[in-house]
């Protein structure tokens, strides 16, 4: 079957090494390419009355209803500035779309295995909940984002 | 043919075709257990079914099979190919008669005992080893029913018909898989959106070339859409055809007499409805035996016929489904249930002593009322009718109940034809849209805001919750951006509409801003994660493509209160802040810091507005700090008792009471939740009714009453009824429930009476004894010790007060009441939740003397 194919264990671990990365607060995160359904530019967002405050609404994905998530308020970070349009990294979680909200999704990366590290134990237990490691880049640190945690909301926060 | 029958064949054909397969198989695997006993499965069925219909020759011819496959399931025969084709042979007749059945709807004549006799042999095990006499019968046979010729043999006559009739019996109905149909109706429901997106488009464009096409687009796309619901729909007999062998066995085993009638059993309804109806109609027709209807005896007692009789009716109205399930039973116990309700834990018996018999009934669809105690083998099952009315409300429908005691009982559901494609009216509040599913729209109102001169569509308010007068009904009113937290300051504009929208038996007005048009949605469901947010029924995709969230009546209505468990009347503003003393009850409190950091609660319904007062909109008068609020001057008073006048931004709560305002200066406003509440009246300090637990955490619950005689002293007096002496009109009320007096002595005292209240008759008659003089009494009739009617007994038998009106105020209005109410001595009786009313008595009391 097909299936198995795919899933064959190295090929699996190759494609956890390529990330789609995002920018949040000036940090660098990444998600695994193959949680990613769809990247949208800026998108019109429906408020939602009374849900939790991470949600920051409901929007149009060609027919879909998709439930936006503000990964800022999800991280507890301060809201973006005034005027900065994010952009949505769809994924799916539990058979339901969600768009994460991001300041920027910039590219698709292929990391090195060697590079990556567990979060450090002084990592900000926000942040530690949500983060599976962190990969050295050279420049600057990319944080991976576990996106089922990240939409595992349990709708009464 | 019966639909029955017809089912009948077309499943049993499946099986047939199944079977062969399967026998097939066997025959090369004959120690596979999971096939030989799917072979054996299906022949059961067809079996058991056969008993059914009646058709007794089938029923054999199956039986037999049965037999000699249950003998190999039970390893009392080893499967050998003689024994296959043995059994083979028994489906082959199986067949011919089914086919004969398809013709002509009757079982052939004939006659299948020695092929019984032979299978029975088998399944004795005397035919394990074939003797050489039924081989060759076994020759002979396989032939016989295989073909059409020997069908002649048996029953001759027919012989001709199965060839053209079978063919066309099974070509007129298809089983498709309900997915196939599901995700049609997904498709459709794209469609229907994508339609009306390019008909929106089509709209901003003057004769284009494409107008015509789309039209005729349009046009198919309804068509469409109709034909595919068509195929959802199934008649809602469908449901009920277990009812009549439920009733059957309910009343030999609980020795009634029960006769069931099921009128409107064609009409249809959507399949995804029919399956979640099937459930709770089941259950309430087995409570209509089991619990509704009499035993012969009590029955003849009574002067009724020995039998009893339940009686289902289906019909269409307006969109909508109408099941009535009624009875003629004995009715619903009323005492009974109120002793339930005690035992259970769900009201207190002071509050059911202000129920009317109404709202104690509906005491039977609250969660917890039916109990593990109750299970029999008949009703119950720990499904309680609670559960009954939760799932017709998932579904958009509406349960209620008529009760005759004597007479019987009759329950009316009321429950959409569809759920996939509703019309719905879209409405503005806040700068969102929502869409209001057209179903429970009932009118729509356009309402001014401010008092000039009264008139039928002004927005008053009772101590700040909103209420209209609607043909002379008052309609409780709930503001969609308040309730839905939008935090968007009023406008001139806003709340200029109400849609006024049916809610079970109970009507409620939703303030909105602006009324667009209705459109076709499509029903989606909510994220998982939006759930718990009962106020959306779902959300959709409008023309524009934009997605909007429909609001559902029903969960609106249940989180302000309103038909949560009270009855036919609207709960006026009272009714949260008399729950509020319960710890059973939830009630809806506003969160806000005050004093530092405090958190401090007020209950929501008291609250008429929030505002945010920017700094230098807060002016000095007299030493005191107020602000122009249109167009007066309204006193603000700091909770912390001073006044910072630093603050850029001052959060503001409005209590306002006919055209009075005052602001509550607080440090901020944090949320609006529903809890259970308990107040710890102890050590209560000036402005502070306790302290109550909400969310976990220790919260101050404010005294607005204090709160209001700091704004103004003569809050209480300015307000005195016109055409009043400069004196006082002074009022004893008399109350057991400490919260609800703290409510009523500030609500009468702004009606301009001074009040004193006392807790108990005892209590009030010391004041009596110690010369206290009062113009009249308002008093509760259910108090601990000496009730209200007591009381009233004890006023009127002598003493200074025996001639001052006495007004009781409770829950329970009903005639009986009333009479007992003024044969203690009491001048009028008030509902407790109507505080018009009871203002109205009292100036009608206090006023006749002047005009006698």
């Amino acid at each position: 079957m097909t299936v198995d194919v795919q899933q064959r264990p190295e090929t699996a671990a190759d494609q956890d090494r390529v990330f789609v990365m995002l920018t949040v607060a000036g940090q660098t995160c990444g998600v695994p390419v193959a949680s990613v359904r769809d990247i949208l530019g800026e998108q019109a967002i429906t408020r939602i009355p009374l849900a939790p405050p991470e949600i920051a609404g409901s929007l149009n994905l060609r027919g879909r209803i998709v439930t936006a998530v503000d990964l800022r308020r999800r991280l507890r970070l301060p809201p973006a500035a005034e005027g900065q349009k994010p952009m949505s990294v769809v994924a799916e979680h539990g058979g339901e779309l969600y768009a994460l909200l991001v300041d920027q999704v910039s590219e698709v990366m292929s990391l090195k295995a060697e590079d990556f590290e567990r979060n450090p134990p002084t990592l900000d237990a926000t942040w530690a909940a949500f983060s599976t490691g962190i990969y050295r880049l050279e420049d600057r640190l990319l944080v991976v984002l576990d996106v089922s945690k990240l939409l595992a909301l349990s709708g009464q926060g | 043919m019966d639909d029955l029958l017809a089912d009948f064949l077309t499943e049993t054909n499946e099986s047939l075709a199944e079977l062969d397969v399967a026998l097939v198989t066997l025959e090369r695997t004959p120690n596979d257990e999971q096939t030989l006993s799917f072979i054996f499965r299906l022949v059961h069925t067809i079996k058991g079914t056969c008993g059914f219909l009646g058709l007794p020759r089938l029923e054999r011819a199956a039986h037999a099979g049965e037999n000699v496959l249950g003998k190999i399931r039970d390893k009392a025969l080893s499967v050998t190919p003689d024994i296959i084709s043995q059994v083979l042979m028994g489906l082959d007749r199986i067949k011919m008669i089914v086919a004969h059945l398809g013709a002509t709807g009757s079982e052939p004549v004939g006659d299948d005992a020695e092929l019984i006799a032979l299978l029975n042999a088998i399944a004795s095990g005397q035919a394990a080893a074939p003797a050489p006499a039924p081989v060759d019968e076994f020759e002979d046979l396989p032939a016989e029913p295989a073909a059409q010729p020997p069908v002649a043999e048996t029953a001759a006559p027919p012989s001709a018909i199965p060839t053209s009739v079978v063919p066309t019996a099974a070509a007129q109905t298809i089983r498709v898989t309900v997915d196939v149909l599901e995700d049609l109706m997904t498709l459709v429901s794209e469609l229907v959106l994508t339609r009306n997106q390019l008909l929106q488009l089509a709209r901003t464009q003057d004769n284009s070339s494409f107008s015509v096409p789309l039209q005729r687009l349009s046009h198919i796309t309804s068509d469409l859409q109709e034909g595919v619901m068509k195929t959802r729909m199934q008649p809602i007999g469908n449901a009920w055809n277990k009812l009549p062998r439920l009733v059957r066995d309910l009343s030999r085993e609980m020795n009634k007499k029960i006769e069931l009638t099921m009128l409107g059993a064609d009409t249809e309804l959507d399949r995804q409805v029919l399956e979640l109806i099937k459930d709770p109609l089941t259950h309430m027709v087995r409570n209509s035996g089991d619990h509704g209807l009499e035993t012969p005896e009590e029955r003849r007692a009574a002067g009724k016929s020995d039998t009893g009789r339940i009686t289902l009716n289906a019909f269409h109205e307006g969109g909508h489904i109408i099941i009535e399930i009624s009875d003629d039973g004995r009715g619903l116990a009323v005492d009974r249930i109120r002793v339930k309700a005690v035992a259970n834990g769900l009201a207190t018996e002071a509050e059911l002593a202000n129920m009317s018999d109404d709202q104690i009934q509906r005491f039977i669809f609250r969660a917890g009322f039916s109990t593990a105690s109750k299970i029999t083998a008949v009703s119950g099952r720990g499904v309680g009718m609670d559960v009954v009315k939760t799932n017709i409300e998932k579904i958009g429908g509406t349960i209620d109940l008529k009760n005759l005691p004597g007479h019987g009982t009759t329950f009316t559901i009321k429950i959409p034809l569809t759920l996939a494609i509703v019309s719905a009216l879209i409405v503005e509040a806040g700068k969102e849209r929502f869409a209001i599913p057209q179903l429970s729209v009932v009118e729509l109102v356009r309402a001014r805001r401010e008092t000039h001169g009264v008139s039928e569509s002004v927005v008053e308010r009772i101590n700040g919750t909103p209420v209209l007068r609607l043909r002379n009904r008052l309609l409780p009113l709930i503001g969609l951006s308040d309730l839905l937290a939008l935090g968007v300051p009023a406008t001139d504009d806003s709340g200029a509409y109400i849609v006024v929208a049916q809610v079970g038996t109970n009507m409620l007005g939703i303030i909105v801003d602006r009324v667009f048009d209705t459109e076709e949605i499509v029903v989606k469901p909510v994220a998982p994660i939006l759930r718990h947010v009962t106020m959306f029924s779902g959300n959709t995709i409008l023309g524009d493509g934009s997605v909007i969230m429909i609001l559902d009546p029903n969960g609106i209505a249940r989180t302000t209160g309103i038909g949560a468990s009270a009855g036919g009347e609207a709960k006026a503003a009272v009714a949260p802040a008399t729950e509020v003393s319960h710890s059973n009850e939830k009630s809806t409190m506003l969160l806000f810091l005050a004093n530092g950091g405090q958190k401090m609660a007020v209950p929501l319904g008291l609250v008429a507005r929030l505002e945010d007062i920017p700094r230098d909109k807060i002016e000095m008068s007299c030493g005191e700090p107020v602000t122009q609020y249109r167009g007066r001057l309204m006193p603000l008073v700091p909770i912390s008792g001073v006044h910072d006048p630093e603050r850029a931004i001052q959060s503001v709560l409005v209590f306002a009471d006919r055209d009075r305002a005052m602001g509550l200066m607080v440090d901020q406003i944090i949320d609006v939740v529903e809890d259970r509440l308990t107040i710890e009246l102890a050590g209560a300090r000036p402005g502070l009714l306790g302290s109550a637990v909400i969310r976990g955490e220790a919260t101050d619950v404010i005294d607005i009453g204090y709160w209001l005689t700091q704004a103004s002293r003569d809050w209480f007096e300015g307000a005195a009824p016109a055409g009043e002496s400069a004196r006082q009109r002074r009022l004893l009320v008399v109350d057991d429930n400490a919260f609800f007096r703290q409510l009523l002595v500030p609500a009468l005292g702004a009606a301009g009476y001074q009040v004193t209240a006392a807790a108990g008759g005892a209590e009030a008659l010391k004041l009596r004894d110690a010369g206290l003089q009062f113009d009249a009494i308002v008093s509760d009739i259910d108090m601990p010790e000496m009730d209200g009617l007591a009381f009233a007994r004890a006023v009127r038998a002598g003493g200074a007060w025996s001639a001052i009106p006495m007004i009781a105020l409770t829950a329970r209005a009903e005639p009986r009441d009333i009479d007992a109410g003024r044969a203690a001595g009491f001048t009028d009786y008030v509902t407790k939740s109507r505080r018009e009313d009871l203002v109205g008595a009292l100036r009608a009391c206090l006023t006749e003397p002047a005009l006698a």
